[in-house]
């Protein structure tokens, strides 16, 4: 798998680690503490093209917003990750 | 047909023509009291102890492709109870006393193997944790040996002693644990749900629920509406996929990992041995290929296959350990999906829907946990009340804290 | 011995390079240009193997990676590697092979006997006995299967030989040099794009080499020869040979084996045996030809049985010649090997074809040369002993015999589409080649040749440079049409004939595994009738030979037995890696030794040859203790290390602890949002201890971070968690708070960070600095930190303390580490200083009761490690709210307490379960485990820290410290976790 970074092009998967779903943003220091928990532990997790965060660990330490389908691994796209889910 | 050397015999006069299908390969009727969704391991798993331990007969397994597809037929058929929490040690147990009886209770040679799992340390500190675990295990009532180097040495000469960048200083031994024909757990489970009379659909794809007034009534199939009082949800890496048709969002994401196959060997390897200071596990199965795995890729997966880094890393753990088997060929790879929770552990519980029940989040244990899971899924969608050895299995434990995280890591299941 | 059966002229093979090899113990003759297979078949060499289950003979079936039965162990010791096919060594001189999977030798089977037994032994008989007693298993029915099952056996011995990864970069990639492959290569390398070209024998063509072909002219080879000549000459195209593609990944990445050296008798010095190559393609091109599948008939297993295609090439290229020669053929194809054997003027007895209708133009040469030809007929079974002897035929229902040694068959072609479907595409079936083809294409990949059904060499060639300009114009290289060679037109028919149903006699599916068209038939009755069941339940296709030549007939069989087509049964999965791939390849260089880098602090060396014993943390080595002369054991080294820091003055290298440098004018809030307590309110020139949580609220890590400038922090984390931490940090500031101006870097490796702890540290310090710093309690005091130049060189200092002693620690750039140890060892030494380990590190901080790897394992809160109340209560902070859920704020949680033995004799150890005093220890009643242990030389005994249920709260009470694996159960004292100097006075001097 092949992950197209904004800084550094084209890079192998292997150089980078991703920690999951970007399905959510972190809510605010008052939200409730149920949507800090949706936050934490609940995942969408879809068959499909979904959003992730992936993390150059080995090359720029971007982390990245990577759209990737997890039926067929195909990425659609790879952006810097700021801000989260919006 | 009960099977022994005898009926082999009979039958071996006749020209192999008296067998009958191992389970009927039936057509879904219009309702049933309890249907099993998932006729892999567990779900079949399930319906046997439904059918055998409660009585409960009108009972359908759905199957979305043949029965045994998903992860009961694509993992590295190690069976073991050596965790560390409490738990998950009772549970896992609880597994392994199944395990032990299971050929003879369900009249099918599965071989379970109790030829002994060893886990390798390298450190001081490896060594302390695993002297926690396996105290943890004694004092569970569950067989636990803490090894040093020289008592690995003399019981697996052909590790590296020599030359290892990691040096092994001992491995915790469960001897009870061992290995089991995957495939054949799945078709003896199969076999002795429908000889009591549950019905097997294969090529049968759920696609809905049906819910009325917050009660699940029955499903939406690729065959036709199905309707059930009692619905139990065992798709493994497919749970949330599932879940989400009932409009539930789990704990879990869904894991690649691979695992593969050497050649066939002549014995070589008499354990399940897996390596403290890499990602590398294996064993050598009856058939005498080399079984072995590590860790999962890390990314999100519904493709049931996985990359060349990972391959890669593996073997370089495996030669890490065992330098003799550079020149063995790796033969077949293949990839399951592994329904990782946020904690590691698994969830056996009733879902905010009344009468739907989730079994899922096995990670990459679900294979060991077959039996219990299925005894303790039976259980509680028999009587609405969790088997004492699957109790913490609760999917509210992650709002109350009480989570079950053996490895320490956090909400993040690619860790677990 | 001689060449009995080798042709007196013709073949690629070289007749001026003789080279002599071993089969079994008795040496032969073979010619460079040789496989050992048609080495072993140009001696007379017949039976080469003993079959998995029934110990039948077997001979050599094919040519290729293919073959199903000829393995053998090549080469001897360390290098041995069993179930190697002989069909793809390539002959060297000096080759040592041997047969395997039978005993006493390959003539003499004595498991041969199993034969007797196979009326019992089908498809899945195990299933369903051996399970009593329940006890036999593991004791005797296993390891007897475990004995008979298997093929060869292992070494046994570390592998001596080396292997490489490289990447390869390309335009497009073209997977064989067969004349599809070949074409393609010419198109896309004239037309200018970077190309590979992989193939996996040792020479290009493909069956151009193998088969009688005329392009432009002339003969095939000639052809291959000029594109090989043409295509060695453009400068972006790379020749890969000996060189096997076994899986296409996510990205157009492909894995790749080049055999560097195993067609020498062993590796040059510094070459590899192998090499995996992860090349990298914009475009594929796979062009893998076809392979012809046998025709399931009783006894089609005897050696002397072998694919027509494969008859060929013994005879063409490797100029074999076969004995008394029957075809039984339901091709067109296979009538051509018919016409090359009478080429090479080889009698053939008779040609069987089951189709009642053959082109006239095919049979005429053949009847011309005197040859027998049956139409409409069938060979049922076979006669012979360890080779064959006789054929069975049925023809208009009278049974014929015919004396014959080889039986050269054809049952149709399979397309290698196991490349097209590594990515989980689909094949589909033809009905009018009878074959699956490839389906959806992974993207980028295209197919040419015969791998795409495309059989005719007319086609091969066009369809190939098609491909080949295709893959090139799409990637912006300008292709020119070249004129397409001229060659004879040829007959492709194929009538599929998956079983001959009146065979008597076992008619293998899958020769290596024994699998038989009655076990087919048995999983149908049984009710495993998907593909997927029928492999697991008989093991069709899952030999070494991943079913590439029995797959397709038990699947047709199955299909039969169904009443439904091939179509809608469909074929089972192909994985990586197409063929077997050594496990040592993929692992690559990194083994030994080399298994994971590893990392040296500056002081490595003076560390070395101080008397260090090293102790790995995570990737670096670090010493564990310094031996002095004359001391018996490490607990005496240790002992006097941490002594010398409570009396005078010790060194300890920290510089494996992570530092992060951070700057910005919001670090200091940043820093508020991911520790619990406060940091933007520390004041320039202080350090201060953080800790800080998962968002889940348990503890991450912890460690001193210090104010070096108003925006400017440079953080201090555990050694094991560097990465996770800088990880975590980029992670909140990219993903959380872009706003912040803050940005961060790792420095541990660029700054080199020694320990001065002890009473005379100062001292020390000041023998050192001299006037540089004023290092009064007054001016520097505890948690103090600056940067100062010290002969020109830039430092830093801060006061802090791990061991509880007046510390310090002092930090250079780490090209001065080395000398500033130097130094340091120098300015201590009317002190008395010593050097300490990690083991004395752990002494003192298990004394000091500092936390440390053994309780930040993941699973403890800030509470249960006594450090509850440092959680800032006006501020968010990561894990702030979850930290609140009501597991983890159970006052019944293990928290953190120090403990002592009752019996001050008695030694601790850590992973001892915490149970009461006078009751059967059992899991009800564990209440907690010791985290770490040490001997203090300041109590007198050992010491431990631990986690146990409301610990603070129940000191001076005794428990046991229970540890059944290693025989411990000592009786202890909860105390405090604080055992030396609890008001921390030896801070502040």
């Amino acid at each position: 798998m092949r992950i197209p970074c904004p800084f550094c092009g084209l890079r192998d998967s292997s150089e980078f680690v991703t920690i999951g779903e970007a399905s959510m943003s972190r809510p605010p220091a008052d939200a409730p503490e149920a949507q800090i928990f949706d936050y934490v532990y609940l995942r969408d997790n879809p068959a499909g093209v979904n959003q992730e965060l992936w993390y150059h660990a080995q090359g720029c330490r971007s982390w990245l917003k990577v759209a990737r389908d997890t039926r067929t691994h195909e990425i659609e796209s790879a952006v810097l990750a700021r801000g989260g889910a919006q | 047909m009960r099977y022994s050397i005898f009926s082999l015999a009979r039958n071996a006069l006749g020209g192999h023509k008296g067998w009958t299908p191992t389970w009927r390969d039936a057509e879904p009727k219009q309702a049933y009291d309890i249907l099993i969704i998932g006729g892999g391991g567990h779900g079949l798993a399930t319906a046997y102890y439904l059918a055998k331990e409660h009585g409960l007969t009108n009972v359908a397994v759905l199957e979305k492709s043949w029965i045994g597809s998903g992860n009961v037929g694509r993992n590295t058929t190690i069976v073991r109870s050596n965790y560390m929490l409490p738990e998950n040690i009772r549970f896992y147990e609880w597994s392994m006393k199944l395990w032990e009886g299971l050929e003879q209770d369900f009249n099918y040679n599965a071989m379970v193997s109790q030829r002994g799992v060893l886990n390798l340390y390298h450190s001081d500190g490896q060594r302390d944790a695993f002297a926690r675990r396996g105290n943890a295990m004694r004092l569970s009532g569950v067989d636990a040996e803490l090894l040093d180097r020289e008592q690995v040495r003399r019981m697996l000469p052909f590790l590296n002693f020599d030359d290892a960048r990691f040096p092994i200083q001992g491995g915790l031994l469960q001897r009870r644990g061992g290995t089991v024909r995957h495939d054949a757990v799945a078709w003896g489970y199969a076999r002795g749900a429908s000889d009591r009379g549950v019905d097997i659909v294969q090529n049968c794809e759920v696609k809905g629920f049906v819910v009325e007034n917050g009660r699940v009534a029955g499903v939406e199939t690729s065959r036709g509406k199905i309707h059930a009082k009692k619905i139990g949800i065992a798709v493994a890496g497919n749970s949330s996929r599932v879940a989400a048709m009932a409009g539930l969002r789990l704990p879990i994401e869904s894991h690649v990992l691979q695992a593969f196959v050497s050649e066939g060997l002549k014995p070589l390897i008499p354990n399940v041995i897996t390596f403290g200071a890499g990602h590398f596990y294996i064993s050598q199965s009856d058939k005498g290929g080399l079984v072995f795995g590590g860790d999962l890729d890390g990314y999100k997966s519904y493709a049931q296959r996985g990359n060349l880094p990972v391959v890669q890393d593996v073997c370089e753990g495996g030669m890490a350990i065992m330098p003799m088997i550079g020149r063995l060929r790796l033969l077949r790879g293949w990839g399951g999906i592994m329904d990782m929770t946020m904690d590691g552990s698994p969830i056996i519980d009733k879902t905010p829907i009344e009468g739907l029940y989730l079994n899922a989040g096995w990670c990459y244990g679900g294979f060991k946990a077959t039996p219990a899971a299925g005894w303790c899924f039976a259980h509680l969608i028999a009587r609405d009340e969790p088997f004492p050895a699957a109790s913490a299995f609760r999917l509210d434990r992650f709002a109350r804290g009480a989570i079950l995280d053996e490895k320490g890591q956090g909400a993040q299941p690619n860790l677990h | 011995m001689t060449n009995s059966q080798r042709l007196s002229s013709g073949g690629l093979i070289d007749r001026g390079k003789p080279l002599s090899f071993r089969f079994d113990g008795k040496t032969y003759r073979g010619f460079a240009g040789d496989t050992l297979a048609s080495a072993l078949l140009a001696n007379g060499v017949k039976l080469v193997g003993r079959s998995f289950k029934y110990h039948r003979p077997r001979g050599i079936f094919t040519t290729g990676a293919e073959e199903p039965n000829a393995l053998i162990t090549l080469r001897s010791g360390a290098r041995r590697e069993p179930n190697t096919k002989a069909t793809t060594v390539e002959l060297y001189g000096g080759l040592e092979a041997t047969s395997q999977n039978c005993w006493p030798s390959l003539d003499f089977d004595l498991q041969a006997v199993n034969q007797l037994f196979a009326p019992l032994f089908v498809g899945g008989f195990y299933y369903k006995t051996f399970m009593w007693p329940a006890a036999f298993w593991e004791k005797v029915y296993e390891p007897l299967i475990r004995r008979a099952a298997g093929l060869g056996a292992a070494s046994g011995l570390p592998d001596p030989d080396r292997y490489e990864h490289a990447t390869a970069y390309c335009d497009v990639l073209i997977i064989g040099a067969g004349p599809a492959g070949l074409s393609a290569a010419l198109a896309a390398g004239r037309a200018g794009a970077r190309v590979i070209l992989c193939e996996e024998d040792f020479r290009l063509g493909g069956r151009l080499l193998a088969d009688h072909y005329q392009i432009d002219g002339e003969t095939g080879t000639q052809w291959a020869e000029q594109a090989e000549a043409e295509l060695t000459a453009l400068p972006e195209v790379r020749i890969f040979r000996r060189t096997s593609v076994f899986g296409v990944y996510d990205g157009g990445v492909y894995g790749a084996l080049e055999r560097v050296a195993d067609h020498l008798p062993q590796p040059p010095v510094h070459q590899p045996r192998q090499r995996v190559w992860q090349i990298v393609a914009r475009r594929a091109i796979t062009a893998m030809g076809a392979l012809e599948r046998p025709i399931v008939f009783g006894g089609n297993d005897r050696p002397g049985v072998m694919l027509a295609s494969a008859l060929r090439a013994y005879v063409n290229r490797f100029a074999v010649a076969p004995g008394r020669v029957a075809l039984f053929t339901t091709t067109d194809d296979g009538w051509k090997t018919a016409e090359d054997l009478i080429r090479a003027e080889i009698p053939i007895e008779i040609v069987i074809d089951p189709r009642a209708n053959v082109a006239e133009w095919l049979m005429k040469p053949i009847a011309r040369a005197g040859t027998r030809i049956l139409l409409d007929a069938v060979v049922t079974d076979t006669k012979g002993g360890r080779s064959l002897q006789a054929i069975e035929v049925l023809k208009s229902g009278s049974k014929l015999t015919f004396d014959v040694d080889t039986l050269a068959v054809s049952g149709g072609f399979n397309p290698q589409i196991g490349l097209s479907t590594h990515l989980g595409g689909r094949p589909r079936w033809s009905d009018e080649i009878g074959a699956f083809v490839p389906g959806e294409l992974p993207s980028g990949m295209a197919v040419a040749g015969a791998a795409a059904g495309q059989y005719k060499l007319a086609e091969c060639l066009a369809k190939g440079a098609a491909c080949g300009a295709v893959a090139a114009t799409d990637l912006g290289f300008s292709a020119s049409a070249q004129p397409a060679p001229r060659v004879a037109d040829e007959a492709i028919e194929v009538k599929p004939l998956w079983h001959v149903a009146q065979s008597r006699h076992k008619a293998f599916v899958d020769l290596q595994n024994d699998v038989t068209s009655k076990d087919v038939e048995i999983a149908h009755r049984e009710g495993f009738r998907a593909v997927e069941h029928l492999k697991r339940y008989t093991t069709l296709g899952m030999a070494t030979d991943q079913g590439k030549t029995s797959n397709i007939n038990g699947h047709a069989l199955m299909a039969d037995l169904v009443g439904r087509a091939v179509a809608e049964v469909g074929t089972t999965r192909t994985r990586p890696p197409h063929v077997p791939i050594a496990i040592g390849a993929l692992a690559g260089p990194h083994v030994g030794a080399h298994f994971k880098p590893t990392r040296y602090p500056a002081g490595h060396e003076w560390a070395l040859a101080n008397g260090a014993s090293m102790v790995d943390a995570g990737q670096w080595h670090r010493p564990r203790w310094f031996t002095k002369p004359g001391e018996k054991d490490w607990l005496e080294s240790v002992t006097r290390e941490a002594k010398t820091v409570r009396a005078a003055v010790g060194v300890c290298d920290v510089s494996t602890l992570g530092k992060i440098d951070i700057q910005g004018r919001d670090a200091g809030i940043f820093l508020d949002r991911v520790y619990v307590n406060m940091f933007s309110s520390l004041a320039v020139g202080k350090a201060r201890y953080g800790l800080m949580l998962r968002e889940d609220g348990f503890v991450l890590d912890d460690g001193t971070t210090a104010r070096l400038a108003s925006d400017h922090y440079v953080m201090s984390t555990t050694t094991g968690n560097a990465a996770k931490v800088m990880q975590h940090l980029e992670f909140c500031h990219q993903v959380h708070w872009p706003e912040l101006d803050v940005a961060m870097v790792s420095v541990t490796e660029q700054w080199t960070q020694y320990a001065v702890a002890g009473p005379k540290a100062r001292v020390l310090l000041q023998n050192l600095l001299g006037d540089a710093l004023d290092l009064s309690n007054e001016a520097f005091p505890y948690m103090a930190c600056v940067e100062f130049t010290w002969a020109n060189v830039p430092m830093r200092l801060f006061r802090l303390s791990f061991s509880g002693e007046l510390a310090y620690e002092i930090a250079v750039p780490a090209d001065y580490g080395e000398a500033l140890l130097r130094e340091l060892m120098r300015a201590g030494a009317s002190l008395g200083v010593a050097p300490y380990g990690t083991e004395a590190l752990g002494v003192l901080r298990i004394e000091k009761g500092h936390v440390s790897v053994g309780e930040l394992n993941g699973q403890t809160t800030a509470a249960d490690l006594g450090l509850g109340r440092m959680l800032s209560t006006k501020k968010d902070f990561i894990g702030r709210v979850l930290a609140r859920r009501p597991a983890l704020t159970d006052p019944e949680r293990p928290t953190l307490a120090g403990f002592k033995p009752v019996d001050s004799a008695q030694r601790l150890r850590s992973g001892a379960h915490f149970v009461p005093l006078g009751i059967t220890p059992s899991v009800e009643n564990g209440e907690g485990y010791m985290t770490s242990v040490a001997f203090s030389p300041h109590v007198g005994s050992w010491i431990g820290l631990g986690l146990i249920k409301r610990g603070p709260a129940r000191i001076g009470e005794r428990v046991r410290a229970y540890d059944p694996v290693r025989g411990g159960d000592v009786e202890v004292e909860i105390c405090s976790p604080v055992f030396v100097d609890p008001e921390g006075a030896r801070l502040h001097v």
